[in-house]
Protein backbone atom coordinates (compact mmCIF):
# COMPACT_ATOMS: atom_id res chain seq x y z
CA UNK A 1 0.00 0.00 0.00
CA UNK A 2 2.76 2.47 0.95
CA UNK A 3 4.49 1.80 -2.36
CA UNK A 4 1.28 2.63 -4.26
CA UNK A 5 0.80 5.86 -2.34
CA UNK A 6 4.34 7.15 -2.93
CA UNK A 7 4.27 6.11 -6.62
CA UNK A 8 1.05 8.09 -6.96
CA UNK A 9 2.49 11.22 -5.44
CA UNK A 10 5.64 11.24 -7.54
CA UNK A 11 3.62 11.14 -10.77
CA UNK A 12 1.66 14.07 -12.18
CA UNK A 13 -0.38 15.50 -9.32
CA UNK A 14 -3.50 16.00 -11.43
CA UNK A 15 -3.64 12.63 -13.11
CA UNK A 16 -6.19 10.13 -11.90
CA UNK A 17 -4.82 6.64 -12.23
CA UNK A 18 -4.88 3.41 -10.28
CA UNK A 19 -2.02 4.29 -7.90
CA UNK A 20 -4.41 6.47 -5.90
CA UNK A 21 -7.47 4.66 -4.51
CA UNK A 22 -10.81 5.80 -5.86
CA UNK A 23 -12.02 7.07 -2.53
CA UNK A 24 -9.19 9.57 -2.26
CA UNK A 25 -10.74 11.43 -5.19
CA UNK A 26 -14.31 11.41 -3.86
CA UNK A 27 -15.85 14.20 -1.87
CA UNK A 28 -16.21 13.61 1.84
CA UNK A 29 -19.89 13.45 2.72
CA UNK A 30 -21.78 12.87 5.93
CA UNK A 31 -24.20 10.37 4.26
CA UNK A 32 -26.19 10.29 7.43
CA UNK A 33 -29.30 10.18 9.49
CA UNK A 34 -30.03 13.09 11.83
CA UNK A 35 -33.06 13.97 13.90
CA UNK A 36 -34.37 16.25 16.61
CA UNK A 37 -37.48 16.17 18.83
CA UNK A 38 -39.01 18.88 21.05
CA UNK A 39 -40.34 18.04 24.49
CA UNK A 40 -41.65 20.18 27.30
CA UNK A 41 -38.49 21.67 28.78
CA UNK A 42 -35.99 20.99 25.99
CA UNK A 43 -35.00 19.01 22.94
CA UNK A 44 -33.44 15.65 22.16
CA UNK A 45 -31.13 15.43 19.15
CA UNK A 46 -29.54 12.40 17.53
CA UNK A 47 -27.29 11.34 14.67
CA UNK A 48 -25.42 8.34 13.31
CA UNK A 49 -21.60 8.44 13.15
CA UNK A 50 -20.59 7.52 9.60
CA UNK A 51 -18.62 9.80 7.25
CA UNK A 52 -17.95 8.42 3.78
CA UNK A 53 -15.70 9.24 0.85
CA UNK A 54 -17.38 7.25 -1.89
CA UNK A 55 -17.58 3.70 -0.58
CA UNK A 56 -14.87 4.14 2.07
CA UNK A 57 -15.90 5.05 5.60
CA UNK A 58 -13.50 7.85 6.41
CA UNK A 59 -14.71 8.21 10.00
CA UNK A 60 -16.89 5.63 11.73
CA UNK A 61 -17.22 7.56 14.99
CA UNK A 62 -18.05 11.06 13.70
CA UNK A 63 -19.77 13.55 15.94
CA UNK A 64 -22.39 15.27 13.82
CA UNK A 65 -23.96 17.04 16.80
CA UNK A 66 -22.15 20.35 16.87
CA UNK A 67 -22.48 22.96 19.63
CA UNK A 68 -23.29 26.46 18.39
CA UNK A 69 -23.82 27.93 21.83
CA UNK A 70 -24.33 26.69 25.40
CA UNK A 71 -27.92 25.57 24.81
CA UNK A 72 -28.03 25.42 21.00
CA UNK A 73 -26.81 22.58 18.80
CA UNK A 74 -26.96 21.74 15.14
CA UNK A 75 -27.16 18.36 13.41
CA UNK A 76 -25.18 18.29 10.16
CA UNK A 77 -25.90 16.35 6.97
CA UNK A 78 -24.54 16.68 3.43
CA UNK A 79 -21.00 17.72 2.62
CA UNK A 80 -18.78 17.46 5.72
CA UNK A 81 -16.68 20.45 4.64
CA UNK A 82 -19.64 22.69 3.83
CA UNK A 83 -21.48 21.97 7.07
CA UNK A 84 -18.39 22.42 9.22
CA UNK A 85 -17.63 25.74 7.54
CA UNK A 86 -21.19 27.04 7.92
CA UNK A 87 -21.39 25.87 11.54
CA UNK A 88 -18.11 27.59 12.37
CA UNK A 89 -19.30 30.83 10.78
CA UNK A 90 -22.65 30.75 12.60
CA UNK A 91 -20.93 29.92 15.91
CA UNK A 92 -18.83 33.04 15.53
CA UNK A 93 -21.76 35.25 14.53
CA UNK A 94 -23.96 33.97 17.35
CA UNK A 95 -21.23 34.35 19.97
CA UNK A 96 -20.72 37.97 18.92
CA UNK A 97 -24.47 38.62 18.92
CA UNK A 98 -24.84 37.11 22.39
CA UNK A 99 -22.15 39.42 23.78
CA UNK A 100 -23.86 42.43 22.22
CA UNK A 101 -27.20 41.36 23.68
CA UNK A 102 -25.67 40.44 27.05
CA UNK A 103 -28.07 37.48 27.11
CA UNK A 104 -28.07 33.89 25.89
CA UNK A 105 -29.17 33.90 22.23
CA UNK A 106 -32.49 32.56 20.98
CA UNK A 107 -32.66 29.27 19.08
CA UNK A 108 -34.64 31.07 16.40
CA UNK A 109 -31.76 33.51 15.93
CA UNK A 110 -29.27 30.69 15.42
CA UNK A 111 -31.63 28.99 12.99
CA UNK A 112 -32.10 32.18 10.98
CA UNK A 113 -28.34 32.70 10.77
CA UNK A 114 -28.02 29.20 9.30
CA UNK A 115 -30.88 29.88 6.94
CA UNK A 116 -29.41 33.15 5.67
CA UNK A 117 -26.09 31.52 4.88
CA UNK A 118 -27.57 28.38 3.35
CA UNK A 119 -29.93 30.40 1.14
CA UNK A 120 -27.36 32.97 -0.02
CA UNK A 121 -24.89 30.28 -1.01
CA UNK A 122 -27.45 27.68 -2.02
CA UNK A 123 -25.80 26.93 -5.39
CA UNK A 124 -22.38 26.30 -3.87
CA UNK A 125 -23.37 24.48 -0.69
CA UNK A 126 -24.63 20.97 -0.07
CA UNK A 127 -25.85 21.23 3.50
CA UNK A 128 -28.96 20.00 5.28
CA UNK A 129 -29.01 21.20 8.88
CA UNK A 130 -31.32 20.78 11.85
CA UNK A 131 -30.93 23.46 14.54
CA UNK A 132 -32.22 22.58 18.01
CA UNK A 133 -31.89 23.94 21.51
CA UNK A 134 -33.48 25.56 24.52
CA UNK A 135 -34.02 29.20 25.36
CA UNK A 136 -35.94 31.01 28.08
CA UNK A 137 -38.50 32.61 25.75
CA UNK A 138 -39.87 29.57 23.92
CA UNK A 139 -38.34 26.53 25.66
CA UNK A 140 -37.29 23.60 23.50
CA UNK A 141 -37.37 24.28 19.75
CA UNK A 142 -36.40 22.41 16.56
CA UNK A 143 -35.87 24.28 13.29
CA UNK A 144 -35.04 22.49 10.07
CA UNK A 145 -32.96 24.18 7.35
CA UNK A 146 -32.86 21.71 4.45
CA UNK A 147 -30.85 22.11 1.23
CA UNK A 148 -32.00 25.19 -0.64
CA UNK A 149 -32.23 27.32 2.48
CA UNK A 150 -35.81 27.28 3.71
CA UNK A 151 -36.58 27.31 7.41
CA UNK A 152 -39.48 25.81 9.32
CA UNK A 153 -40.06 24.98 12.98
CA UNK A 154 -41.32 21.44 13.56
CA UNK A 155 -41.96 19.44 16.74
CA UNK A 156 -39.99 16.58 15.23
CA UNK A 157 -37.66 16.56 12.25
CA UNK A 158 -35.44 14.04 10.47
CA UNK A 159 -32.77 14.67 7.85
CA UNK A 160 -30.01 13.14 5.77
CA UNK A 161 -30.04 10.24 3.34
CA UNK A 162 -31.24 7.78 5.97
CA UNK A 163 -34.25 9.90 6.87
CA UNK A 164 -36.34 8.68 3.90
CA UNK A 165 -36.63 5.26 5.51
CA UNK A 166 -37.97 6.49 8.83
CA UNK A 167 -40.67 8.97 7.82
CA UNK A 168 -43.28 6.25 8.28
CA UNK A 169 -41.86 5.25 11.67
CA UNK A 170 -41.69 8.88 12.78
CA UNK A 171 -45.27 9.66 11.70
CA UNK A 172 -46.67 6.62 13.49
CA UNK A 173 -44.57 6.69 16.65
CA UNK A 174 -44.23 10.38 17.47
CA UNK A 175 -46.75 11.64 19.96
CA UNK A 176 -46.90 15.19 21.28
CA UNK A 177 -46.21 15.48 25.02
CA UNK A 178 -43.50 12.82 25.33
CA UNK A 179 -41.03 13.01 28.23
CA UNK A 180 -37.28 13.35 27.80
CA UNK A 181 -36.70 9.61 28.29
CA UNK A 182 -39.45 8.73 25.80
CA UNK A 183 -37.87 11.10 23.27
CA UNK A 184 -34.45 9.50 23.78
CA UNK A 185 -35.96 6.05 23.27
CA UNK A 186 -37.85 7.21 20.16
CA UNK A 187 -34.66 8.70 18.66
CA UNK A 188 -32.58 5.61 19.44
CA UNK A 189 -35.11 3.38 17.70
CA UNK A 190 -35.47 5.66 14.69
CA UNK A 191 -31.70 5.97 14.23
CA UNK A 192 -31.25 2.20 14.55
CA UNK A 193 -33.89 1.57 11.88
CA UNK A 194 -32.36 4.08 9.49
CA UNK A 195 -28.82 2.81 10.07
CA UNK A 196 -30.02 -0.69 9.26
CA UNK A 197 -31.45 0.33 5.88
CA UNK A 198 -29.21 3.18 4.68
CA UNK A 199 -25.70 2.25 3.53
CA UNK A 200 -24.47 5.77 4.17
CA UNK A 201 -25.55 5.69 7.84
CA UNK A 202 -24.08 3.52 10.55
CA UNK A 203 -21.60 3.21 13.38
CA UNK A 204 -22.84 4.36 16.75
CA UNK A 205 -25.89 6.42 17.63
CA UNK A 206 -25.03 9.74 19.26
CA UNK A 207 -27.75 11.44 21.29
CA UNK A 208 -27.97 14.62 23.33
CA UNK A 209 -30.64 16.16 25.52
CA UNK A 210 -30.62 19.96 25.92
CA UNK A 211 -32.57 21.55 28.76
CA UNK A 212 -32.38 24.63 30.95
CA UNK A 213 -29.92 22.78 33.19
CA UNK A 214 -27.59 22.14 30.31
CA UNK A 215 -26.44 19.30 28.14
CA UNK A 216 -26.53 15.53 28.57
CA UNK A 217 -24.80 13.42 25.91
CA UNK A 218 -25.18 9.69 25.30
CA UNK A 219 -23.65 7.18 22.93
CA UNK A 220 -25.36 3.91 22.02
CA UNK A 221 -22.76 1.52 20.64
CA UNK A 222 -23.46 -0.68 17.62
CA UNK A 223 -24.14 -3.87 19.56
CA UNK A 224 -26.40 -2.08 22.02
CA UNK A 225 -28.72 -0.69 19.35
CA UNK A 226 -32.22 -2.18 19.23
CA UNK A 227 -32.62 -5.04 16.76
CA UNK A 228 -35.75 -5.82 14.78
CA UNK A 229 -37.24 -9.20 14.18
CA UNK A 230 -37.70 -9.55 10.45
CA UNK A 231 -34.02 -10.23 9.67
CA UNK B 1 -43.43 36.21 -23.26
CA UNK B 2 -45.17 32.88 -23.49
CA UNK B 3 -48.74 32.65 -22.31
CA UNK B 4 -48.83 28.91 -22.61
CA UNK B 5 -45.92 26.49 -22.28
CA UNK B 6 -47.13 24.41 -25.24
CA UNK B 7 -50.39 23.72 -27.01
CA UNK B 8 -50.37 20.15 -25.67
CA UNK B 9 -50.85 19.28 -22.00
CA UNK B 10 -47.78 17.80 -20.32
CA UNK B 11 -49.43 14.54 -19.40
CA UNK B 12 -49.91 13.52 -23.02
CA UNK B 13 -46.17 13.25 -23.53
CA UNK B 14 -45.03 12.05 -20.11
CA UNK B 15 -44.57 8.38 -19.35
CA UNK B 16 -47.40 6.89 -17.34
CA UNK B 17 -46.08 5.41 -14.11
CA UNK B 18 -47.69 3.76 -11.15
CA UNK B 19 -45.48 5.74 -8.72
CA UNK B 20 -46.91 3.71 -5.94
CA UNK B 21 -46.74 1.86 -2.70
CA UNK B 22 -47.34 -1.88 -2.67
CA UNK B 23 -47.09 -4.39 0.14
CA UNK B 24 -47.73 -8.09 0.70
CA UNK B 25 -47.49 -10.10 3.92
CA UNK B 26 -47.85 -13.78 4.83
CA UNK B 27 -49.90 -15.07 7.73
CA UNK B 28 -50.59 -18.64 8.80
CA UNK B 29 -53.15 -19.75 6.23
CA UNK B 30 -52.87 -17.00 3.64
CA UNK B 31 -51.60 -13.61 2.54
CA UNK B 32 -52.72 -9.98 2.52
CA UNK B 33 -51.80 -7.68 -0.37
CA UNK B 34 -52.24 -3.91 -0.40
CA UNK B 35 -51.69 -1.01 -2.76
CA UNK B 36 -52.50 2.66 -3.23
CA UNK B 37 -54.42 3.83 -6.32
CA UNK B 38 -52.49 6.69 -7.92
CA UNK B 39 -51.26 6.64 -11.52
CA UNK B 40 -49.26 9.67 -12.59
CA UNK B 41 -48.00 11.01 -15.92
CA UNK B 42 -45.39 13.55 -14.89
CA UNK B 43 -47.12 15.81 -12.36
CA UNK B 44 -50.67 14.91 -13.37
CA UNK B 45 -52.64 12.17 -11.70
CA UNK B 46 -54.22 10.41 -14.66
CA UNK B 47 -56.02 7.79 -12.60
CA UNK B 48 -56.76 8.24 -8.91
CA UNK B 49 -58.65 4.98 -8.39
CA UNK B 50 -56.51 2.37 -10.15
CA UNK B 51 -56.50 -1.08 -8.60
CA UNK B 52 -52.90 -2.23 -8.71
CA UNK B 53 -53.67 -5.65 -7.29
CA UNK B 54 -54.01 -7.81 -10.35
CA UNK B 55 -55.37 -11.34 -10.49
CA UNK B 56 -53.03 -14.00 -11.81
CA UNK B 57 -55.20 -16.91 -10.72
CA UNK B 58 -58.07 -17.61 -8.29
CA UNK B 59 -55.82 -17.56 -5.26
CA UNK B 60 -52.75 -15.81 -6.65
CA UNK B 61 -52.53 -12.05 -7.06
CA UNK B 62 -49.71 -9.69 -7.93
CA UNK B 63 -49.08 -6.07 -6.94
CA UNK B 64 -47.93 -3.73 -9.72
CA UNK B 65 -45.39 -0.90 -9.53
CA UNK B 66 -43.17 1.04 -11.92
CA UNK B 67 -44.20 1.69 -15.50
CA UNK B 68 -47.96 1.10 -15.72
CA UNK B 69 -47.80 -0.36 -19.23
CA UNK B 70 -44.95 -2.75 -18.45
CA UNK B 71 -46.49 -3.97 -15.22
CA UNK B 72 -49.94 -4.55 -16.71
CA UNK B 73 -48.48 -6.39 -19.69
CA UNK B 74 -46.42 -8.72 -17.51
CA UNK B 75 -49.46 -9.46 -15.36
CA UNK B 76 -51.65 -10.22 -18.38
CA UNK B 77 -49.03 -12.49 -19.94
CA UNK B 78 -48.53 -14.43 -16.73
CA UNK B 79 -52.29 -14.69 -16.22
CA UNK B 80 -52.51 -16.38 -19.63
CA UNK B 81 -49.50 -18.63 -19.02
CA UNK B 82 -50.87 -19.70 -15.63
CA UNK B 83 -54.25 -20.59 -17.13
CA UNK B 84 -52.53 -22.88 -19.64
CA UNK B 85 -50.26 -24.34 -16.96
CA UNK B 86 -53.09 -25.06 -14.53
CA UNK B 87 -55.03 -26.90 -17.23
CA UNK B 88 -51.93 -28.93 -18.08
CA UNK B 89 -51.31 -30.00 -14.49
CA UNK B 90 -55.02 -30.41 -13.78
CA UNK B 91 -55.08 -28.46 -10.53
CA UNK B 92 -54.54 -24.99 -9.06
CA UNK B 93 -51.03 -23.66 -9.74
CA UNK B 94 -48.51 -23.07 -6.99
CA UNK B 95 -47.67 -19.52 -5.98
CA UNK B 96 -44.03 -20.26 -6.69
CA UNK B 97 -44.93 -21.18 -10.27
CA UNK B 98 -46.67 -17.86 -10.80
CA UNK B 99 -43.71 -16.02 -9.30
CA UNK B 100 -41.31 -17.93 -11.52
CA UNK B 101 -43.27 -16.97 -14.63
CA UNK B 102 -43.16 -13.31 -13.60
CA UNK B 103 -39.46 -13.59 -12.80
CA UNK B 104 -38.71 -15.16 -16.19
CA UNK B 105 -40.22 -12.21 -18.04
CA UNK B 106 -38.68 -9.61 -15.70
CA UNK B 107 -35.23 -11.13 -16.03
CA UNK B 108 -35.26 -11.80 -19.78
CA UNK B 109 -36.40 -8.27 -20.60
CA UNK B 110 -34.78 -6.49 -17.70
CA UNK B 111 -33.13 -3.86 -19.89
CA UNK B 112 -36.38 -2.92 -21.63
CA UNK B 113 -38.84 -3.22 -18.78
CA UNK B 114 -39.19 -1.01 -15.76
CA UNK B 115 -41.68 -2.71 -13.49
CA UNK B 116 -41.56 -4.53 -10.18
CA UNK B 117 -44.25 -7.06 -9.31
CA UNK B 118 -44.75 -8.65 -5.90
CA UNK B 119 -46.51 -12.02 -6.26
CA UNK B 120 -48.53 -13.43 -3.36
CA UNK B 121 -51.16 -16.09 -2.86
CA UNK B 122 -52.21 -19.35 -1.29
CA UNK B 123 -51.71 -22.93 -2.45
CA UNK B 124 -52.30 -26.19 -0.64
CA UNK B 125 -48.65 -27.22 -0.69
CA UNK B 126 -47.07 -24.12 0.86
CA UNK B 127 -49.92 -22.14 2.39
CA UNK B 128 -49.61 -18.36 2.18
CA UNK B 129 -46.49 -17.18 0.32
CA UNK B 130 -45.03 -13.83 -0.80
CA UNK B 131 -42.39 -13.59 -3.54
CA UNK B 132 -40.42 -10.58 -4.77
CA UNK B 133 -39.27 -10.41 -8.39
CA UNK B 134 -37.35 -7.13 -8.40
CA UNK B 135 -34.94 -6.83 -11.33
CA UNK B 136 -35.46 -10.49 -12.22
CA UNK B 137 -34.51 -12.18 -8.96
CA UNK B 138 -36.88 -14.55 -7.18
CA UNK B 139 -37.01 -14.55 -3.42
CA UNK B 140 -39.61 -15.59 -0.88
CA UNK B 141 -40.03 -13.25 2.09
CA UNK B 142 -42.40 -13.13 5.07
CA UNK B 143 -43.44 -9.69 3.83
CA UNK B 144 -42.40 -7.31 1.07
CA UNK B 145 -42.85 -3.64 0.25
CA UNK B 146 -42.25 -1.99 -3.09
CA UNK B 147 -42.72 1.11 -5.22
CA UNK B 148 -41.55 4.66 -4.68
CA UNK B 149 -43.50 5.05 -1.45
CA UNK B 150 -41.86 2.03 0.14
CA UNK B 151 -38.65 3.95 0.98
CA UNK B 152 -40.55 6.00 3.54
CA UNK B 153 -41.93 3.01 5.40
CA UNK B 154 -38.93 0.66 5.64
CA UNK B 155 -38.31 1.92 9.17
CA UNK B 156 -41.96 1.49 10.12
CA UNK B 157 -42.30 -2.06 8.78
CA UNK B 158 -38.96 -3.12 10.29
CA UNK B 159 -40.11 -1.87 13.68
CA UNK B 160 -43.73 -3.08 13.58
CA UNK B 161 -43.47 -6.48 11.91
CA UNK B 162 -43.73 -9.46 14.22
CA UNK B 163 -43.73 -13.12 13.26
CA UNK B 164 -47.00 -15.06 13.46
CA UNK B 165 -49.43 -12.13 13.19
CA UNK B 166 -53.10 -13.00 12.73
CA UNK B 167 -55.06 -12.23 9.56
CA UNK B 168 -56.67 -9.15 11.13
CA UNK B 169 -53.29 -7.90 12.45
CA UNK B 170 -51.84 -8.28 8.96
CA UNK B 171 -54.71 -6.33 7.42
CA UNK B 172 -54.25 -3.53 9.94
CA UNK B 173 -50.48 -3.57 9.37
CA UNK B 174 -51.02 -3.23 5.61
CA UNK B 175 -53.52 -0.38 6.00
CA UNK B 176 -51.25 1.53 8.40
CA UNK B 177 -48.23 1.10 6.14
CA UNK B 178 -50.11 2.26 3.05
CA UNK B 179 -51.52 5.26 4.87
CA UNK B 180 -48.09 6.37 6.10
CA UNK B 181 -46.50 5.94 2.68
CA UNK B 182 -49.35 7.70 0.88
CA UNK B 183 -49.02 10.73 3.13
CA UNK B 184 -45.28 11.10 2.45
CA UNK B 185 -44.86 10.00 -1.18
CA UNK B 186 -46.14 12.38 -3.85
CA UNK B 187 -46.50 9.51 -6.30
CA UNK B 188 -48.76 7.48 -3.99
CA UNK B 189 -52.26 8.37 -2.91
CA UNK B 190 -55.97 7.99 -3.47
CA UNK B 191 -57.62 4.98 -1.90
CA UNK B 192 -56.17 1.79 -0.46
CA UNK B 193 -56.99 -1.55 -2.05
CA UNK B 194 -56.64 -4.73 -0.02
CA UNK B 195 -56.86 -8.37 -1.08
CA UNK B 196 -56.90 -11.17 1.48
CA UNK B 197 -56.29 -14.67 0.10
CA UNK B 198 -56.73 -17.90 2.00
CA UNK B 199 -57.91 -21.45 1.41
CA UNK B 200 -61.47 -20.29 0.81
CA UNK B 201 -60.58 -17.76 -1.86
CA UNK B 202 -59.72 -14.10 -2.41
CA UNK B 203 -61.58 -11.20 -0.78
CA UNK B 204 -61.13 -7.71 -2.22
CA UNK B 205 -61.65 -4.57 -0.20
CA UNK B 206 -61.36 -0.85 -0.85
CA UNK B 207 -60.71 1.72 1.89
CA UNK B 208 -61.50 5.30 0.94
CA UNK B 209 -59.04 8.12 1.56
CA UNK B 210 -60.94 9.64 4.47
CA UNK B 211 -61.32 6.27 6.19
CA UNK B 212 -57.56 5.62 6.34
CA UNK B 213 -55.76 5.96 9.69
CA UNK B 214 -54.32 9.42 10.35
CA UNK B 215 -51.25 10.45 12.29
CA UNK B 216 -50.17 13.23 14.57
CA UNK B 217 -49.90 16.00 11.97
CA UNK B 218 -53.16 15.33 10.13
Amino acid sequence: MAAYMSAGRSANAFSTHDFVPEWAQEEVSTGTTIMAVEFDGGVVIGADSRTTTGAYIANRVTDKLTPIHDHIFCCRSGSAADTQAVADAVTYQLGFHSIELDEPPLVQTAANLFQQMCYRYREELMAGIIVAGWDKRRGGQVYTVPMGGMIVRQPVSVGGSGSSYIYGFMDSNYKPGMTKEECLHFCTQALALAMERDGSSGGVARLAAITEEGLERRVVLGHQLPKFSNT
Amino acid sequence: IMLDESSEPGWLSEEVKTGTTIIAIEFDGGVVLGSDSRVSAGETVVNRVMNKLSLLHDKIYCALSGSAADAQTIAEMVNYQLDVHSIEVGEDPQVRSAATLVKNISYKYKEELSAHLIVAGWDKKGGGQVYVTLNGLLSRQPFAVGGSGSSYVYGFVDAEYRKAMSKEDCQQFVVNTLSLAMSRDGSSGGVAYLVTIDEKGAEEKCILGNELPTFYDQ
